[in-house]
């Protein structure tokens, strides 16, 4: 049986199992009828209702408010009865507000600028002082990130930099065919590769990879206020958590670009030999065409994007908010902000070797 | 009358570990059982296992004369769980956090759910916060907002993990009240798991004592009486605050 509405007069029947699974229908009629019966007396009729949960007595008080007048219950058992009248006396006093969300106002941009310079000022002054700390640091956790963000990556570096070597080689093959320079290709892989795509392929597999990471992880140890308690006991964070984590990710950035520059070079060296090539004229195309300054430029580079990415994830992290929502945000931050920075490090690399003349 | 909750031989093993094994108890319609013990001896456990998000090693519970291992959402329908975190969602409003079930589970309009979800933040005394996040207000305050949200859909049974812990002493008081005040009001049965003395004096009728060392249950009777006639050192060590001899 489910719950029903009787209406003669001035009188109201509810019945059935006032509860929550079967009010729906009941509810908007039940307050159209109290609301439309406003000004006149009338009497609720609960004698038919079977149950009536704290739903049901919602239902009724709403029935109350929505008359706005005096409102006679008859028929309702000892239990309903208990239940109304302890819920009446729960009741906020009329006035009184639900309170309301303290506003979440993100920062403006002079004050992301604010907090970006304050937290590199931060670490580099953790830095200066970091012989007088060398007790905050942790080898086992140096080693943990390094694995994390190193060791753990390398399949995804190696798959990605055989499929990008096949890839430009075949996009550039074509093209450079018809002029009879397929062989070519091998040169401009190579340095596409040492020069270019190798350190920023790799900074951005770090950026979704480990910069997260670190935001994340000290994201939710600030939400923990394990930041608050290293604070406390008088460790600096930013040497016990930020430093190691730009040492660890700039130590394994070269050896990440290593693996992606071979790896791209034989994805390319595949599809060069597919099209007939001797595996001796692609090494001659690629020795004669790149040169250890080429290979070391990239290296350098890639070092400054994983200082740059490892220092934003920690800053993601370490300025989080409160709340479970604070850590993604923080995450999407570091991956986001690591990009950009890389390719804006990567364009002032650019003109800054174009006058160079390297 | 037939017994509520049913727990029948239960035991759980984690690999080689033993939490606890041969857990057998009733729990009856419209008390208040605390399952109680020390750090370590499976109460939350337990706890897991009556809701179903732990299967046991071995042995038989039943809800409401719904199997946990065969009909777990039929028994889910019959619980409401106030979780030791509170475990309220950060993203939404108290009012939001309650009427989340009355929106998934009922076809209530939005403005009757709202309604509803208000009178029973009103019941837990929260009514004037409705409208804030959890991270806005006190630790009491998450507890008795979570109550509102295990009560949302007015279920026969509420669990509740450690709902006075690491409160101060008058907010763990108000909240065994709201306990007290709840069962009487709502007629439900409540299975509280919780190792704060002065509460399970205050509030259980009857209660379960578990034990790390003993692998089991050791205990099964009223708080006062287990206080006042028990002879197992354990337990009269945990109800007199002494160090076990």
């Amino acid at each position: 049986m489910s719950a029903s509405l009787a209406r003669a007069d001035n009188r109201i029947a509810l019945s059935g199992p006032l509860t929550a699974p079967g009010l729906g229908r009941l509810w908007p009629q039940a307050i159209s009828a109290a609301r439309a019966a406003s000004g006149t007396p009338l009497t609720l009729d609960l004698s038919g209702a079977t149950i009536l949960d704290t739903s049901g007595a919602a239902l009724v008080l709403s029935m109350e408010t929505a008359h706005g007048g005096p409102l006679t219950l008859t028929g309702a058992t000892p239990h309903a009865t208990a239940l109304l009248a302890r819920l009446r006396a729960a009741q906020p006093p009329p006035g009184v507000s639900p309170g309301t969300p303290t506003p979440e106002r993100p920062p403006g941009l002079f004050e992301q600028a604010k907090i970006r310079i304050e937290f590199f000022g931060v670490t580099a002054l953790a830095l200066t002082g970091l012989p007088r700390k060398l007790r905050f640091l942790r080898g086992a956790d140096f080693f943990r990130i390094a694995d994390r963000a190193g060791q753990q990556a390398l399949p995804l570096v190696l798959m990605l930099g055989f499929l990008i070597g096949m890839i430009l080689a075949f996009q550039s093959a074509i093209p450079m065919q018809r002029f009879g320079a397929d062989l070519y290709v091998a040169n401009l892989v190579a340095i596409s590769l040492f020069r270019e795509l190798g350190p920023l392929l790799v900074a951005v597999i770090l950026a979704g990879r480990t910069g997260s990471a670190f935001a994340a992880e000290l994201g939710t140890m600030q939400v923990n206020e394990e930041i608050a308690a290293l604070t406390t006991m008088g460790i600096d964070p930013a040497t016990m958590l930020v430093l190691p984590r730009i040492a660890a990710a700039m130590l394994v950035m070269p050896a990440l670009i290593v693996a992606m520059d071979v790896s791209g070079l034989l994805g390319m060296g595949s599809v060069l030999m597919l099209f007939g090539f001797p595996a001796s004229a692609i090494t001659a195309q690629i020795t004669s065409a790149t040169g250890p300054q080429d290979f070391l430029l990239g290296l350098f580079k890639g070092m400054v994007f994983a200082a740059a990415l490892a220092l934003i994830g920690c800053r993601a992290g370490l300025t989080a908010g409160n709340g479970p929502r604070a850590v993604g945000e923080a995450a999407t931050s570091a991956v986001v902000g690591g990009i950009v920075a890389t390719v804006l490090l990567d364009g002032l690399f650019a003109v800054v070797f174009y006058r160079l003349g390297l | 009358m037939a017994p509520l909750i049913s727990i029948q031989n239960v035991a759980q093993k984690f690999g080689t570990r033993t939490i606890f094994k041969n857990v057998s108890f009733n729990i009856e319609p419209g008390e208040i059982f605390a399952i109680l013990g020390g750090s370590g001896c499976g109460k939350s456990t337990l706890l897991k296992q009556i809701i179903g998000l732990l299967a046991p090693t071995s042995g038989q519970i039943t809800v409401a004369g719904h199997s946990v291992a065969d009909e777990v959402e039929a028994v889910r329908k019959t619980i409401g769980v106030m979780f030791q975190s509170g475990a309220l969602f950060g993203s939404m409003t108290l009012l939001e956090n309650v009427a989340l079930p009355l929106a998934v589970f009922t076809d209530l309009p939005a403005a009757a759910r709202n309604e509803v979800a208000r009178i029973k933040l009103a019941l837990v005394g929260l009514g004037a916060a409705a409208a804030r996040l959890p991270a806005e207000i006190s630790g009491g305050m998450v507890k008795r907002a979570a109550i509102a949200r295990a009560l949302a859909l007015d279920p026969p049974i509420l669990l509740l993990d450690e709902p006075s812990a690491g409160l101060d002493p008058i907010t763990s008081a108000e909240i065994d009240r709201l306990i007290l005040d709840l069962r009487d009001t709502l007629g439900a049965t409540f299975v509280v798991v919780t190792h704060e003395l002065p509460s399970i004096l205050a509030i259980a009728g009857r209660c379960a004592m578990l034990d790390a060392k003993a692998q089991g249950l050791i205990a099964l009777g009223q708080p006062r009486e287990l206080q006042a006639n028990s002879t197992i050192p354990m337990v009269k060590a945990f109800f007199n605050r002494e160090t076990p001899s």
